[in-house]
Parts: C-alpha cells; sequence; structure tokens
C-alpha cells in the first residue's frame, strides 16, 4: 500500500512535468497550428540555462529567468524561423522545421554543457520532507505541484478575463476574422508562441530539480505531452493539464504492479480513448477531423 | 519514351553498383541501405505524397519489420524468405489494424496521432528485455542462405544487395501499378480535394486506410531488410527520429513524384554518412539540413529543376 502511494505520488509529479508541457504544446497547437516538435528543446534551454545562472541569480532568481530566457528564444525562432511558413497551408512544413531544430537544440546542449548529468541544487528550506512516515513527500514536490497550479490558474485567469487572452481564444476560433477586426496577428501569434515555450522552460527548471539535466530530457517528456493533448482533447487547455497528471498517475500505478509497462500504458490509454472517444475527454468536435 | 529511358539508366545503374560505388569512396552496404530506405520511403510517400496523409510515425512499421525477421531467425526457423514474409506481414498487418484510428483525421492531428502510436511499439521493443533484448536491441540472428532446390546462394555483401535490389524492384514494380490503377488514381484525388470527393460520394476514409495498410507493408519489408543487412534490430528502428528522417528524406527528393524519394535517400544517407565520419555534431548540421529545406526548397531537389523548366 505504501508502494502503491508512493508510486501514485511520484507518477502524479511526473504527470504535473507532462501537464505543462501539454499546456504549451497545446497553445501554440491551437493558435500557431503547429506541432512544435522542438518544445523539448525548449524544456532543455529552460533548464540548462537555470542551472548555469543559479550562481548568479540564486534558485529563486534562476527559476524565473530560465522559462523567461526559453520564452525569448521561442519569440526569436518564431520571428526569424516559423513565421516564413505560416503561409505554408500543408502543415507538414512547421513539423519538419521544429523537428531540425530538436536535433539542433539537443546536439548543442550536449556539446556546450556535456553528455553527462547535472544536477540542480535546490534550497535546503524546501527540499526536506515534510513528513517522515511518508519521505517521500519532499517540499520541493509539494512546491513543484504549487507552481505548476499556480501557472496553470494563472493561465486560466489570462485567458479568461484580459484582452490579450481573449484576442488569442478568438484567434484559435477565428484567425481571419480576428485579422478583420483590427487584431494584429502576428504580434498574437508570436507571444502565444512564446507563452508556450516558456511553460516549456518552467517544467525544464522544475523537472531538473527532480530528475537532473541531460540532453535529451526535454524528448523524452515531448512524447507523453502528445499523449496528454489525445487523450484530453485537441483544443482544450483544461483536457491538456488533465490528460498530463491521468497519464502521469496512470504510469505510476503501472509501476507498481508491471513495471516494465509502465511507458506503454499510456500509449495503449491513448488509444483506447481514441477508438471509444476519438475526440479526446474534453476535445471539441469535428476539430481537425 | 524518355522516361522509360531514364528508369532503365537508373537500374543499370543499381544493377551495377557493387563496381562502381567503391570505385567512388563507397562500399556494397551503404548503397543496400540506400535501396532499404529508398523502398521505406517510396512506400510511405503512398499515404504522405499521394493521399496527403502526414503520416509522421512511419519508423514504427518498419522497425516491426525488423524484430520481425531479426525473432524469426532467432527464435523460429533460419530461413531469410521466411523472416522477410513473417517481418512484413507484422509490420503490415499492425498498420492495417491501427489504420482505422487514423483514417478520419486530418494535417497535423493526423501526424500527432501517428507519432504517439509508434512510440508504444518503441516502448514495448525497449522494455520487453528477455525478448527482445531491451535498450541493447535485438541481436544474435543471422540471414541464412538461401536454399533452391539443391541450389545454395550465400548471402555475402554483394549477393545480399541483390536480393535488396530484387525487393526494391519489386515493390518499386508494386506501387506503381497501385498508382495507375483507379485506386491510386482516387488517392491522389483525395489529396487534391477531399472535401469534393467527398461529395462525390467516394469512401475517402477507406482510401485513407487503404494507403496507410500499403504503406505500412512496404515499409515493414524495407524494415526485415534492414535488420538482416546489420543482422540487428535496434529500437533506434522505430523511434520518431527515424520517422522524421524518412519524411525529411521525402521532401528533399520531392514528394509529389514516383522516383523522388529514392534521390532523397541517397542524398540522406550520403550525407549522413559523410557528416557522421568527419563530426561529432553531426546531428546539428542534419537538423540545419532539415531548417534549410523547409525554408529554402520545399518542393524537394525534383522541385527545383521543375521550376527550372517551367520557367525555361
Amino acid at each position: 500500500m505504501e508502494l502503491l502511494l508512493f508510486n501514485v505520488f511520484n507518477g502524479l509529479i511526473q504527470g504535473v512535468f507532462y501537464a505543462l508541457m501539454a499546456l504549451g504544446l497545446a497553445l501554440i497547437l491551437s493558435l500557431n497550428s503547429v506541432i512544435n516538435m522542438a518544445h523539448g528543446g525548449f524544456l532543455v534551454i529552460g533548464a540548462y540555462l537555470a542551472y548555469t545562472l543559479q550562481p548568479y541569480l540564486g534558485f529563486w532568481g534562476a527559476l524565473v529567468a530560465g522559462p523567461v530566457l526559453a520564452g525569448g528564444i521561442g519569440l526569436i525562432v518564431e520571428r526569424v524561423l516559423i513565421r516564413p511558413i505560416y503561409s505554408r497551408a500543408d502543415p507538414l512544413y512547421s513539423l519538419l522545421l521544429t523537428f531540425g531544430l530538436a536535433l539542433i537544440i539537443e546536439d548543442m546542449t550536449r556539446t556546450i554543457w556535456g553528455p553527462q548529468g547535472l544536477p540542480l541544487e535546490i534550497p535546503d528550506i524546501i527540499n526536506s520532507p515534510v513528513s517522515t512516515e511518508y519521505f517521500f513527500i519532499t517540499g520541493y514536490r509539494l512546491f513543484v505541484v504549487g507552481i505548476t497550479a499556480a501557472a496553470a490558474i494563472g493561465l486560466y485567469l489570462l485567458m479568461r478575463y484580459t484582452l490579450l487572452g481573449i484576442r488569442i481564444r478568438a484567434g484559435t476560433r477565428d484567425l481571419e476574422t480576428t485579422s478583420a477586426l483590427g487584431v494584429n496577428i502576428y504580434k498574437l501569434r508570436a507571444l502565444n508562441f512564446g507563452f508556450g515555450c516558456m511553460f516549456a522552460g518552467l517544467s525544464g527548471v522544475l523537472a531538473a530539480g527532480i530528475l537532473g539535466l541531460t540532453p535529451p530530457m526535454g524528448n523524452s517528456l515531448l512524447m507523453p505531452s502528445f499523449v496528454a493533448i489525445i487523450i484530453g482533447g485537441v483544443g482544450s487547455l483544461f483536457g491538456a493539464v488533465l490528460g498530463g497528471l491521468i497519464i502521469g498517475v496512470a504510469a505510476g500505478i503501472t509501476t507498481t504492479y508491471y513495471p516494465a509497462a509502465s511507458e506503454a500504458v499510456i500509449y495503449l490509454m491513448m488509444l483506447i480513448v481514441l477508438v471509444v472517444r476519438p475526440r479526446g475527454l474534453f476535445g471539441e468536435e469535428g476539430l481537425f477531423e | 519514351m524518355t522516361r522509360v529511358l531514364s528508369i532503365g539508366a537508373i537500374w543499370l545503374a543499381l544493377v551495377g553498383l557493387p563496381w562502381w560505388l567503391p570505385l567512388i569512396g563507397g562500399y556494397t552496404a551503404l548503397g543496400s541501405k540506400i535501396l532499404i530506405y529508398a523502398i521505406a520511403t517510396m512506400g510511405l510517400n503512398i499515404v504522405l505524397g499521394f493521399t496527403g496523409g502526414l503520416s509522421f510515425g512511419q519508423a514504427a512499421y518498419f522497425g516491426l519489420g525488423a524484430y520481425g525477421a531479426g525473432m524469426t531467425l532467432k527464435y523460429l526457423a533460419p530461413s531469410t524468405p521466411l523472416a522477410i514474409l513473417i517481418g512484413t506481414l507484422v509490420g503490415g498487418i499492425a498498420a492495417t489494424l491501427l489504420g482505422p484510428l487514423v483514417m478520419r483525421r486530418r494535417g497535423i492531428y493526423f501526424a500527432m496521432i501517428t507519432i504517439a502510436i509508434g512510440q508504444l511499439f518503441y516502448f514495448v521493443m525497449v522494455r520487453w528485455n528477455e525478448v527482445t533484448g531491451g535498450e541493447d536491441g535485438l541481436a544474435g540472428f543471422s540471414r541464412q542462405d538461401i536454399h533452391l532446390g539443391s541450389l545454395v546462394i550465400p548471402l555475402t555483401a554483394t549477393n545480399y544487395y541483390y536480393l535488396v535490389l530484387i525487393c526494391f524492384t519489386a515493390a518499386v514494380a508494386v506501387m506503381w501499378a497501385l498508382l495507375q490503377s483507379p485506386l491510386g488514381h482516387t488517392w491522389v484525388a483525395i489529396r487534391e480535394n477531399r472535401r469534393r470527393m467527398e461529395f462525390l460520394g467516394i469512401r475517402v476514409e477507406r482510401y485513407v486506410w487503404a494507403a496507410f495498410a500499403v504503406a505500412g507493408f512496404i515499409t515493414a519489408l524495407a524494415g526485415t531488410l534492414n535488420a538482416m543487412l546489420f543482422n540487428f534490430a535496434s529500437p533506434q528502428d522505430l523511434h520518431w527520429i527515424l520517422s522524421g528522417n524518412f519524411v525529411i528524406m521525402i521532401v528533399l527528393g520531392g514528394m509529389r513524384s514516383f522516383f523522388g524519394p529514392l534521390l532523397g535517400v541517397i542524398i540522406f544517407v550520403v550525407a549522413q554518412d559523410y557528416l557522421s565520419s568527419v563530426t561529432g555534431n553531426w546531428m546539428t548540421f542534419i537538423g540545419i539540413i532539415f531548417v534549410l529545406i523547409v525554408l529554402l526548397c520545399p518542393k524537394g531537389v525534383l522541385g527545383l529543376f521543375a521550376r527550372r523548366t517551367e520557367a525555361a
């Protein structure tokens, strides 16, 4: 029982990373119509920049700087590489472009910081276990859940109540009309892409505190985030978060009983969802069909 | 007429490859690898280029073919033709069974689902240690000499190349015949205007399914040949990185053309072989190739030539 609880909690933490990744991916997918294969790359950029800046800024500074810089680099990438190909109707090209970027970022990370894993130091205040009985519930893990919840709620409030959020949602529905109503959709899409990359960066910094830093860490989190979106439903941010948490916990439970299947199980769940409810839990009917 | 001549010339060049490739610094196995990837990408191009379905997880069926062939040789029977047959069936049937899950989707959603489904097989092969060799890959099998009655053909590197060439020729003939048939014309029509085909009463989804299944069988065939080329099946054979490489090879050559993928494969495989021998950062260069192709020559090398002749 203790083992199950341990694994469920671990799975939940893993699911939190999937959810953060999926949230950024879903933002970019819906407004920019791009499957960002380089999303794992932005996660790695955020994590490694936080690691590099930590000696100067401290943990808290790095926690902010990593995601913000990842978002900033996302803005540049969007402006230089993605914007020229929005006009191509075939989504193949953005897929290939970001795929190439993913290869470049992973390889460059390996060259700059080395292939071996690096640890991210966490302040003692949040790193001690909060309970002696449940040793695995460290302060940091609760902190990760808290930050993620705050980020998700922040995004919800932004999308729901601010002008920017309303424009993003409108653009997702009908880009042409939004543009005709006087919204600068180029700026809007750029900002949205930057936001998405910021979420990837945040996921990277938080994950680095638990899993450590390795160059392929981003790409290994990327695929489960796709699954999170498919299970949650394309077009729904809430679905992406929920999908991430569900597959994380499912993987955790499977680890207890049949560890070898802990990765395969999330893809099996995806197949079941695709058979039973093709649009996903909260997806809109007819989108991309 | 020029078409027949150029195809004849290509085929003669391929037949003579074991003689001329070493002269320019290549080796026969590189030739085999190019033909194998050409089979895989031309198969994938039936979905990608001719039907317009963004299949981004094709490596799954390539890898299933590879593991199917490897396991047949290792656990079942030491026979090369049987390994090819079983491997092809395993990958092809998997694609056929999964087809209904993807056939309704379009565009990026089609891509996302095919990638994610591919990862299922990747993790099965990586984690099913006792049978598949896990992360280290499946080794401990080797291609067997072919017995034709009393005649024994030893599968040396050169002879194996010819076996691959025979499979390549057969696969090309099948795909060519399919694309010339009403089925093939329907695929192209779906790519050009899916909605109109629906209005005409065509069951578009079934045709997409058929394209996906055919592509699965042909890619799996390539996978079986790949496994026996190296006498090894690696989890990387199923990884989405390989899927992406397949797609870029097709785009590089020209996805609207039947033989475009062959050209893309030659350029890509030679470039990869060369880059990985001169720099440790070859992944970066491959990535840059991806970005440059997308930005500068989205219609591929053949597309460049087509534009020139149109202008002239």
